[in-house]
Order: structure tokens, then C-alpha cells, then sequence
């Protein structure tokens, strides 16, 4: 393997690194080499291990085993504050902003310029807050507090925190999730700028033309383990793609052919203000629809309203005919409608209850009699779904943290299957599960069009809804830009729309 | 309130920094509600007696919120951080009999007071140290302490009782005199009360306060020492009980096992109607001694204008869930209002 | 400590918690906090002068109810998340509206369903601004503690009432034949069956605990979280105007001040009964062993006499331990985990392709 700058040590490396949480192993002996003045991506799919990887270099986790070394030394990072004091900055998915605080605070929480005796220098905090606006060309106001703005604008905030401290090595996870193209474009260049002047670059994003457009090496991570690290020159997308997925994509997304009938789910001009408008759109027995768009497109938001787990201003819902009253989770079940949620940990499963308390959660009607509950009715059933979906546990009496991401995601399709519904929402059903159970979480999505369900699969994986969905609708900014039909949705087509680019928004 | 804050920001031109001045506003219009509240419940009072605003009113006014304004500047401290202690009570009353009895043993009155703020420290610290470190509820955890130091407190006083009389003239002439109609002990309140605002607002320590009640994940990836902090503020509000207490004895002169008792709700009260959220990351000290102020006006304005004190504790009460309903209410509307203008902005910009 | 403070946390703190908060691994918090009960028994028996006598035992069982009875739907609401802290001033001011009332002439009949219905009126109070406004329990009711005991001293201001009838009285203080049962002990414990029935094993139980486990999870399960909340501060409001009445009875006095700090007695025995005061962890069978102890406890304390003030000493530290043991315990736990997984040699990685 040849380095980019054999005769200097990595700015920042990794050896032989593993970490594990409980029964997943999330980095299995990792290995990655960040140089100055280099962009390196980082590949790997949905729970390949990046997160942890990057947590680590961060300072929030410690490996259990390898070593963190920086200029060649190795060192030991206690916490967050350590990393940043060594000069990685962090651009986590997920932005950490204090809403309560104003955004130019937010930027220098922690190590804000000071005067005399010590003071917080207000002023200059502002100042330098203004001048990494302008620098970054976004329209934020320093005194504005962090409460209120959009996920863009405080990914933007987040850059911005980066930014400040003039960081020799720079971790972005995922920061362009939620940018138009004029934005992205706009973060490249200032990333291209500090590369120039020496920074070391690690980029995370699920679009690839982003990593061939950026960066010079790529790593590729799968099932916490190192595939591959190697320059990016001569390297195709699908060679990427075949690294990531580590089989073929046949048996990835094993889509079977449904016989469409009737509309199941009927939604019309659906608006929450402020947050969506104006949505319409059904989807019929049998037919796998996918919901593309960026992050904060407002995807879920119309999926959590359909449900009733938030409330509606306007419109109607309607399932097989009749109408949904809004914000009534109890009454959409008994419509026959699930939503499997998209953050499982938090939405979608009771961490701290048991396997089979957690897929009884749904089904107290069949588990108990006149009102008190049975406990051979509940053993039965939650080992029944347990067994069908073939989560792999060991007491039913365990704690569903016990599990690996897989197998959550498994017991909480287990919970919306054993309701029998007719109508299934999925929003990202296969977030940070490993390649094999996403396989599995396919055919069986698959399998339940074909008996009929009519399936709404929310998903920032492309390639999974380009695979999987019969039809494809597309959200810009709170409102459908794009029907597409199989035939029609193409990678280039699905982002045209979900950038506002498309013609179809109007 | 509500409604004359929404209208005024509709009447304004959508400028960039609109919002900003939104929240300004509201905090601003919170803090000076209070004290438009407190000014118009004195004038009325004094309209209907007299003899109300006297320069011996104002001073009894000014005296009888001391104690409370410097125990509620502490626990805004903590409140703040999105924890909260309800020992204060009990610190306040340890602090007083420790400070009366080594005077009345024949010591130095400063010695005194110092002796009360470490004493005062040392149980803060250890309330720190429990909720930093054992992670474990703020409520529970200074509901024990507050059992335990008020148990600690009665077994060492017994029926024991610092009077007046076994008290330097000085230290009590200390509680009770003052620069005209400014008692000292105001004076005192007023620069620590100073002291902490500047703290708060102008150093880092005061500013990651903030940071870690607003969030306390983010605050830890950003790097806040945040176990030293939560240890800071329940120190200095310890210590700030540990005063209170030695005021209480130079005002009161007299302490007994009882001191104290129940004052952790009245102190709560306070600080949340002045405005400092339990939900962590808002509010200011200086509304939180307004708040205080207001309390023991209430006090003493109910029997001035004829009113039984049995009212009192009612309309504490009152005070307080209207204080928090208000404040949720302006809240979400705050947030609907900048989720309404992010979007807004955003469509506009990517127009 | 300076040990602690050197390293990070191990997992984010916001992460997940690991499940149990057992006692070395088998033994559960709650079985702990029932056999020390009945050590303590035992030993009381054994070794305190006049502790064993028939008379002792119902003191004992008679102080403690109040408690118990309060612990009942304080269990429930802990476990969902929420706690109340104004039970103490609902049983006075149910108290003190009794004894109004009963000064006004009116029959005892019409007063005690009277009463309760206050009380349902004081958990709607507080139910309603969780609920509705979205407040956090705890600075709703300590507003509410100190309204209620407020319009309590308004309602009654400090006179004392009680002149109830006689065969009431005897039912707040008497026994059963000549037994160690108070009279009140039966319905109690009919009260504290059916409480464990609800709580352990009907949907409205399940939910309580998925809801105090996770809120949002529960919601996206379908479950109506504000409606079950409100009915248990609506439960907790009842109980607790019952206990005023009771508390009039078996004292012979409604005073406004009755049942003053009874919140604390209440909330001590739940968490110390291992019930988890973030929620969703817990069982009635520990909260109410927790209260009996605490019981326990002071009267045995005062037999050998211990004075009251010590008393509140051993009853803070023991709830400082039983919020502290489970969670230094788990720590313990984790860290002995991440040693292990550290030892462990790091599994085969799948072949590059």
C-alpha cells in the first residue's frame, strides 16, 4: 500500500482499532491513515462501523483494543475536549446545537475569545461568528439563538463550529444529508480551500459522486471490519459499491413481482405548517412505494401525521376507503395502518423492556382476557414473530439493548406484523443494520407486498428504493416534487427532484 | 403578555435578526412583568395605606428579601444547569446555628460569616459530587440531604437556642442597620447578586452553565468539563446558603433546630417565577431575585391592606403554576413562530 | 474519585441503559428491600422490649398506612415517568374540608364522598397541566403542594376539628377483635391487591411501564399516553383526599396542617422499594415493602430510643442509597462488561472481496 506522503507520519491514525457495545461488535481491528492536505473518504453502509470509527477519533469512545495515534505518537484522547484540543473537528450527522444559546455562542461554547481578567469577549465572538458566515457565504445571524432553525441551517452551524478553530484535521459525517446543491457546493469549496493550506479530511456521505468529486483515498468499512483503503483514481462507482455491499445486488435487494390491486392508503393535500404542504398520493395493495428526498424534506414528518403521532392542519387520510381521524395512533392501528419509526431506539423500541414485552406492546387486545393479561397468550405470540422473523436472542426476558442493531429492527417489525396490517409504513428500515439482515428485511418486505400490504418505504438509500419501490415520490422542502414510475426513477431523476432542480415542483 | 408580543413583532418588517429580538423580547418582557407586577402591587398598597412605603417599610421591604434573594440566586445557579436542590433549608439552618454558636462562644463575627459560607460549601459539595458523579436524580438525591442535614442539624442543636442576647451587638447591629434606607445586609445581597449575573454572562464557567442545562449531550461532545461545572454551581449555591444563614442571625438573632424548615418550595417558587426554567438553560439571577422580591413583598403586603395571612401560602402557590403555565405557553408560541420563519427564510433563500 | 474523574464516560450518556438494576447479578433490589423487612422483623421480635405486643404491631401497621395507602398510585405514576407532590396537601385539605363541613352540620355521609370527589378534582388539577400543557410534574406540584395546603388553611384556618362521630373514630383507630389488625388494614389491603393486579398484569400496567420507559416509543406503539397519565394523577388525587379522611379519623383531628410532609414519607418508601424514579422499572410488591420498612424502622428506632431527629437522618441516607446502589451498581456492572469485552480477542473479520 502506498501512502500519499510516505516521508510524514498520518496527521491522524487509527491502528488496529476494535470497539464493541455489549454483543455488537461495531470496529473489528480497523486500521485508517488520515494526511495532511488529503480528503479521504470513508465508505461503508448503513451500521458498517463509521459512526463508531469516527466517535473514536473524536475522543467520545475509547478502543478497546488498537491505538489512536497522532503525528505518529500514540496518544490517548479522555474526551471530546482532548481531540478538539489536538485539532479534530467533528461534524457529527446528527447536529448537537444549544438551542437556548445564540448561534455565535454556540459556535465557541467552551473557548470563546476573552479580554481582561478573563472575560468572554461578546464582541469578538460575534465578529468571528459573522466573519465564518460570510466565509462560508449562508445567510445566519450571529445573535439569532440556535432554537427554531432548520436542520440545514444548523448542519450550517455545525460547519461553521469546525471551521473556527482552524482544525488540522477535519471529520465530516454525512454533512451534506441535508443540503441543496447550492450549499453542497459551496461546503466544497471551503473544503477544498482548507485542504490546500495542510488539513487532513475524512468525508462521510452516502453519495458517491460527492466522494469521487472531493476526495483522494477511500476506505471501505463493512460490518465493522476494514475492506479496503485505496486511492480513488481508477476506481468506478460500482467498484465501490461491490466493496460496501460484499455480494451481489440481486441477492440485495431480491424484489418479487406483486399483483397491485385496490388503493389501501389514500392521502389528499395533507399540510402541517411550517413543516409540509399540500401532500398527496396513494398507495395500493401490493405496491411498494418509496419515499425519496433529503434529510428534512419532511419525509417522516408526513409519515409520523398519517400515523396520528403528530397532528395534521389540513387534508385528509383515508385507508381502504375510509377516512382516518387525525393525531389517533390507536384508531390508525385499528385501520389496519403500522409505522415502523424511523429512529428505532428511540421511536420504535422500549430500550430498557424485554423482547417479548416490546412486541406484545401492540397487541394487548389478543393477550389478554376481560382485561387482565394472559401470559401463555403473550409468551406464545412474541415467540411466534420472534421465530418467524428469526431474531436471533437468547431469553425472551432480555432487554432488547442486548441486541445488535439487526435484530431490533427485526422486533420492531416484528411488533407491526403481528397487528396484520394492511397498511405498512417503513421510514428507513435499514439504518445501521448489518448487509445480511438488510437482505433479509428486503425479501421480507418483498414477501409481504406480494400477500398484499401495501408498503410506504422511506429511505435515504437510493439504490434500496431504486430496487425495491414500484413507484417512487419524491419530497423537496415540505412538498411532493416527483412521481416516478419504476422505469422513470434513476438516480439522476430522484436527485433532480429532491435538489429542487426538477421541473416537476411546480 | 402573550398576545402584545405576538402583535408588536407582526407590526415589524420580517428583518433578518426579527427573531432574535422576538426572544429578546420575551425574556426581557418576562423579567420586566415581574417587576411591573411588583411595582403596581406596592403603589396600590401604598394608595391603601399610607404608612406602607415609610423609610422603616422600605427597609423591612428590603430586609425581608435578602435572605431569599441570595438562596434563590444560588439555586437559579443550579436550576439552570437542569438540576435543582431542595437542601437548601437545611443548609441555611445548619450554617446559622454553626455561625451563632461560635459567636456566642465569644468569636469574630467575620469568622463567622466565613465559617457559615464554608460549612454552607462543603454540603453544596457534597450535593455535587452526588449528582455529578453518581448520576443520579437532583431531586432525590438533595431530598436525602435535606432529610439528612436537617436530621444532623437537630441532633447537634437539640433544644439548644442562639438568642440575640449571646450575639456581639455589633454583627446584629450589622443585620439590622444600614446606609439611610438601604439596610446592609441589601447592600451585600445586591454585589453578590452582581457578582453572580457577571459571572454568568461574562466568563466561560457561567456561559457553559447555560450550555450544559440547554443540552447536556451536546455540551460534553463540545468539550465542558460538565461534572466540574454541576459541582461549581451546587457549591457556590451551597455557599450562598451558608450566607443566608449568617444573615439570618445578624436579622433574626435567634436559631433554633427549626430554621429553615420548608424554605427549599418558597425558594423553588421563586426562581421559577422569576423566570428561570426547570427544564434547564434559560432564565437569569436577576429574575430570579426579582421573583424572590416579589414573594416576600406578597408577605408583607397581604396584612398591610387587611388581608389574613392564611392567603399567603395559596397564592405562593398560585403564583408559581401560573408563573410556568405562562411560561410554557410563551414558549411554544415562540417556537411555532421561529419554525414558521426558519421556513420561511429557507424557501425564500433557495427561491 | 480521582480515578473517576479521569475517564470518560463509557457509552454516551444519553445512550441507552443496560437493563437491571440487580444486586450482583441474581439478586433483585426489591426481593432485597422485602427480606430486610422481614429481618428486621424478626429481629425486632427477638431482641426489642415491647415491640412484639399486639398493640406495638397495629401502631406500627396504623402509622404506616397513610403511606401505604398514598404509595399505591405513587408507584403507578412513578413508573410512568411522572411523580406528585402534592399528596400530602390533598390529604390536608381533604382534612380540613371535612372538618368545615362537619362544623357546617352536615352529615358525615355526604362529606367523605364529598372529599373524595375533591380529590379527584386536585389530580385533574394537576393532571391537566402536565398533560395539556406539557409541564413537568414535578413544578406543577409543588405549586400545587403549596396552593392546596393554602386553600386548606384558608378553608379551616388553624382551628382543629374533632368532633367526628364515634363509630368513625373507632374505625380510623381501631382493631380487629383483639388482634395486632387495624380495622383500616382490610380495605387496604384489598385497595393494594387490586393495585397490583392493574400494575402487573392488565394492558393499562404494560403501558404504564412502557410509557415511563419510553414515552415516544410508547406513543408510536399506539398507547394514549395523556389519558393514561391523567387517570393516574386522577387516581393519585383520589387516594390521597381518601387518606386526609382517614388521617382525620385516625388522629381525631382535622387540622389544615394534617399529613405535612407525608409526600416525602411516601416518596421515600417507592424509591426505596426499588421502584426506578426515571421510571418504567419497578413493582408494587417492593414499593410497598419499602414503606413498611421505613415504618418498621422508625418504630423500632423510637422503642429504643433513638431520637426522632436521628430518625430523619437514617431515613434520607437510606434514600440517598436507593437511587445510589442500583446506579453504581450498573456502572460497576459496565465496567467489568467492557473489561471482559476488552480481554476478549477481537472475532475474525470477513474476507476482503
Amino acid at each position: 500500500m502506498t501512502q500519499a506522503a510516505p516521508e510524514t507520519p498520518p496527521v491522524l491514525a487509527l491502528e488496529g482499532v476494535s470497539k464493541s457495545f455489549g454483543a455488537v461488535h461495531a470496529l473489528r481491528g480497523v486500521s485508517l491513515r488520515l494526511h495532511a492536505g488529503e480528503a479521504h473518504a470513508l465508505a461503508g453502509e448503513n451500521g458498517a462501523g463509521k459512526s463508531t470509527l469516527i466517535k473514536t477519533l473524536a475522543g467520545v469512545h475509547r478502543p478497546d483494543t488498537g491505538v489512536v495515534l497522532l503525528d505518529g505518537e500514540p496518544v490517548e484522547f479522555h474526551g471530546p475536549a482532548d481531540a478538539r484540543d489536538a485539532g479534530v473537528a467533528v461534524i457529527y450527522q446528527e447536529p448537537t446545537l444549544f438551542p437556548d444559546l445564540s448561534v455565535a455562542e454556540n459556535i465557541f461554547v467552551g473557548r470563546q475569545p476573552r479580554r481582561s481578567f478573563g472575560r468572554v469577549d461578546h464582541r469578538a465572538v460575534r465578529q468571528a461568528a459573522a466573519d465564518l458566515f460570510r466565509r462560508l457565504g449562508v445567510a445566519l445571524e450571529p445573535d439569532q439563538p440556535a432554537r427554531g432553525l432548520s436542520i440545514a441551517d444548523q448542519q450550517l452551524v455545525e460547519i461553521a463550529k469546525a471551521l473556527s478553530f482552524d482544525a488540522r484535521v477535519l471529520v465530516m459525517d454525512e454533512p451534506t444529508a441535508a443540503l441543496t446543491g447550492s450549499e453542497v457546493a459551496r461546503l466544497f469549496g471551503v473544503v477544498r480551500a482548507l485542504r490546500e493550506q495542510g488539513a487532513a479530511v475524512l468525508f462521510i456521505s452516502h453519495r458517491l459522486d460527492e466522494v469521487f468529486a472531493l476526495c483522494q483515498r477511500v476506505t471501505t468499512l463493512r460490518d465493522g471490519a476494514l475492506i479496503a483503503s485505496e486511492p480513488v483514481d481508477g476506481l468506478t462507482e460500482d467498484d465501490l459499491v461491490r466493496r460496501m455491499v460484499g455480494r451481489d445486488l440481486d441477492e440485495l435487494y431480491p424484489k418479487q413481482d406483486a399483483k397491485i390491486g385496490g388503493v389501501a392508503l389514500s392521502v389528499r393535500r395533507l399540510t402541517r405548517e411550517g413543516v409540509f404542504t399540500d401532500v398527496s398520493f396513494d398507495v395500493r395493495h401490493g405496491e411498494i412505494v418509496g419515499l425519496a428526498g433529503l434529510v428534512g424534506a419532511g419525509r417522516s414528518e408526513v409519515a409520523r401525521a398519517v400515523f396520528g403521532v403528530d397532528r395534521w392542519d389540513g387534508g385528509e387520510v383515508e385507508v381502504d376507503g375510509r377516512p382516518l381521524p387525525p393525531g389517533a395512533p390507536s384508531l390508525a392501528m385499528a385501520a389496519g395502518l403500522a409505522l415502523v419509526p424511523e429512529d428505532r431506539r428511540a421511536e420504535g423500541l422500549v430500550m430498557d423492556m424485554s423482547i417479548e414485552r416490546n412486541i406484545n406492546l401492540t397487541g394487548f387486545a389478543s393477550t389478554s382476557r376481560a382485561g387482565v393479561m394472559r401470559r401463555g397468550a403473550e409468551r406464545s405470540r412474541a415467540v411466534d414473530w420472534a421465530v418467524r422473523l428469526q431474531v436471533k436472542y437468547a431469553r425472551l426476558a432480555d432487554a432488547v439493548s442486548t441486541l445488535s442493531g439487526g435484530n431490533q429492527q427485526k422486533v420492531v417489525l416484528a411488533k407491526w406484523l403481528a397487528t396484520d396490517p394492511g397498511v405498512l409504513i417503513v421510514d428507513e428500515p435499514t439504518r445501521g443494520i448489518d448487509v445480511g439482515t438488510k437482505a433479509e428485511v428486503h425479501r421480507l418486505l418483498s414477501q409481504l407486498a406480494a400477500d398484499g400490504v401495501a408498503v410506504l418505504m422511506i429511505s435515504s438509500d437510493l439504490p434500496e428504493v431504486l430496487a425495491m419501490a414500484d413507484r417512487v415520490l419524491v419530497m423537496h422542502e415540505g412538498r411532493l416534487a416527483a412521481d416516478l414510475t419504476r422505469a422513470e426513477a434513476t438516480e439522476e431523476s430522484v436527485m433532480a427532484a429532491a435538489t429542487g432542480r426538477g421541473r416537476s415542483a411546480a | 403578555m402573550t398576545v402584545t408580543t405576538d402583535q408588536e413583532h407582526r407590526a415589524r418588517p420580517a428583518g433578518g435578526s426579527g427573531s432574535r429580538k422576538l426572544l429578546d423580547t420575551v425574556l426581557k418582557v418576562r423579567e420586566l412583568a415581574i417587576g411591573a407586577v411588583l411595582v403596581v402591587m406596592l403603589l396600590a398598597t401604598q394608595l391603601d395605606n399610607s404608612d406602607f412605603l415609610s423609610q422603616q417599610g422600605i427597609k423591612d421591604l428590603l430586609l425581608n428579601a435578602t435572605i431569599l434573594v441570595l438562596v434563590a440566586v444560588g439555586q437559579a445557579m443550579v436550576v439552570i444547569t437542569r438540576n435543582v436542590d431542595l437542601s437548601v433549608g437545611s443548609t441555611l439552618g445548619i450554617s446559622a446555628f454553626a455561625a451563632g454558636d461560635y459567636l456566642s462562644g465569644g468569636g469574630n463575627p467575620l469568622v463567622a460569616v466565613v465559617l457559615a459560607v464554608l460549612l454552607g460549601a462543603a454540603l453544596g459539595a457534597v450535593n455535587g459530587l452526588l449528582v455529578s458523579l453518581g448520576r443520579v436524580p437532583a431531586l432525590v438525591v438533595t431530598l436525602g440531604t435535606l432529610y439528612i442535614i436537617r436530621g444532623l442539624d437537630s441532633v447537634w442543636v437539640g433544644s439548644r437556642q442562639i438568642t440575640a442576647s449571646q450575639l456581639p451587638s455589633g454583627f446584629a447591629g450589622f443585620g439590622h442597620d444600614g446606609l439611610s434606607v438601604i439596610p446592609y445586609l441589601a447592600l451585600l445581597t445586591a454585589a453578590v447578586l452582581v457578582c453572580v449575573a457577571y459571572y454568568l454572562r461574562a466568563y466561560r464557567g457561567g456561559r457553559d452553565l447555560y450550555a450544559l442545562g440547554s443540552n447536556p449531550e451536546a455540551a460534553r461532545l463540545a468539550g465542558v468539563p460538565v461534572r466540574r461545572r454541576i459541582l461549581t454551581a451546587y457549591v457556590v449555591c451551597g455557599a450562598l446558603a451558608g450566607l443566608a444563614g449568617a444573615l439570618y442571625l445578624a436579622r433574626f438573632g435567634n436559631v433554633d433546630s427549626g430554621t429553615g424548615t420548608g424554605y427549599e418550595l418558597t425558594v423553588v417558587s421563586a426562581v421559577v417565577v422569576g423566570g428561570v426554567a426547570f427544564t434547564g438553560g434559560s432564565g437569569t439571577v436577576y429574575g430570579a431575585a426579582l421573583g424572590a422580591l416579589l414573594l416576600t413583598s406578597i408577605n408583607s403586603v397581604l396584612p398591610s391592606i387587611g388581608v389574613s395571612s392564611v392567603w399567603v401560602q395559596a397564592i405562593d402557590g398560585f403564583l408559581l403554576l401560573l408563573a410556568i403555565a405562562v411560561d410554557r405557553v410563551v414558549a411554544l408560541r415562540v417556537a411555532d413562530l421561529l419554525r414558521k420563519r426558519a421556513a420561511e427564510t429557507r424557501s425564500a433563500r433557495h427561491a | 474519585m480521582p480515578d473517576t474523574t479521569v475517564k470518560p464516560p463509557a457509552a454516551p450518556a444519553t445512550g441507552s441503559r443496560r437493563p437491571g438494576p440487580r444486586l450482583s447479578g441474581a439478586i433483585r433490589w426489591d426481593t432485597a428491600v422485602g427480606t430486610l423487612l422481614v429481618v428486621l422483623l424478626i429481629c425486632s421480635f427477638s431482641f426489642v422490649d415491647n415491640f412484639g405486643n399486639a398493640l406495638n404491631i397495629s401502631f406500627l401497621i396504623g402509622n404506616a398506612l397513610p403511606v401505604a395507602l398514598i404509595a399505591l398510585p405513587m408507584t403507578a405514576l412513578v413508573v410512568a415517568g411522572e411523580i406528585d407532590l402534592s399528596v400530602g396537601s390533598t390529604a390536608g385539605l381533604s382534612g380540613a374540608v371535612m372538618g368545615a363541613l362537619w362544623n357546617d352540620g352536615l352529615a358525615i355521609q355526604v362529606i367523605i364522598p364529598l372529599c373524595v370527589l375533591l380529590g379527584v378534582v386536585c389530580g385533574l388539577i394537576n393532571g391537566l397541566l402536565v398533560t395539556r400543557l406539557g409541564l413537568p410534574s414535578l413544578a406543577v406540584t409543588i405549586g400545587t403542594m403549596a396552593a392546596f395546603r393554602g386553600v386548606a388553611q384558608i378553608v379551616l384556618g388553624s382551628n382543629s376539628v374533632t368532633d367526628f362521630p364515634q363509630q368513625y373514630l373507632d374505625f380510623g383507630s381501631g382493631r380487629i377483635g383483639g388482634t395486632f389488625i387495624p380495622d383500616a388494614a382490610v380495605p387496604w389491603a384489598v385497595l393494594a391487591l387490586v393495585a397490583v393486579l392493574v400494575l402487573h398484569a392488565t394492558p393499562v400496567g404494560r403501558s404504564l411501564f412502557a410509557v415511563g420507559a419510553s414515552q415516544q416509543a410508547a406513543r408510536f406503539a399506539g398507547i394514549r399516553v395523556k389519558r393514561l397519565k391523567l387517570s393516574m394523577f386522577v387516581a393519585t388525587g383520589t387516594v390521597s383526599a381518601l387518606t386526609g379522611v382517614f388521617w382525620a379519623l385516625h388522629y381525631a383531628s382535622a387540622r389544615y396542617d394534617n399529613a405535612t410532609g407525608l409526600e416525602l414519607s411516601v416518596i421515600a418508601g417507592v424509591l426505596l422499594g426499588g421502584v426506578d424514579f426515571d421510571g418504567g422499572k419497578g413493582t408494587l410488591g417492593g414499593a410497598i415493602a419499602g414503606v413498611f420498612l421505613l415504618g418498621a424502622l422508625q418504630n423500632v428506632m423510637s422503642l429504643v430510643n433513638v431520637s426522632a431527629q436521628s430518625q430523619i437522618v437514617v431515613t434520607g441516607a437510606l434514600l440517598v442509597i436507593s437511587v445510589l446502589a442500583p446506579r453504581v451498581g450498573r456502572q460497576v456492572a459496565q465496567a467489568r462488561a467492557r473489561r471482559n469485552a476488552a480481554e476478549d480477542p477481537p472475532p475474525a473479520a470477513p474476507p476482503p472481496s
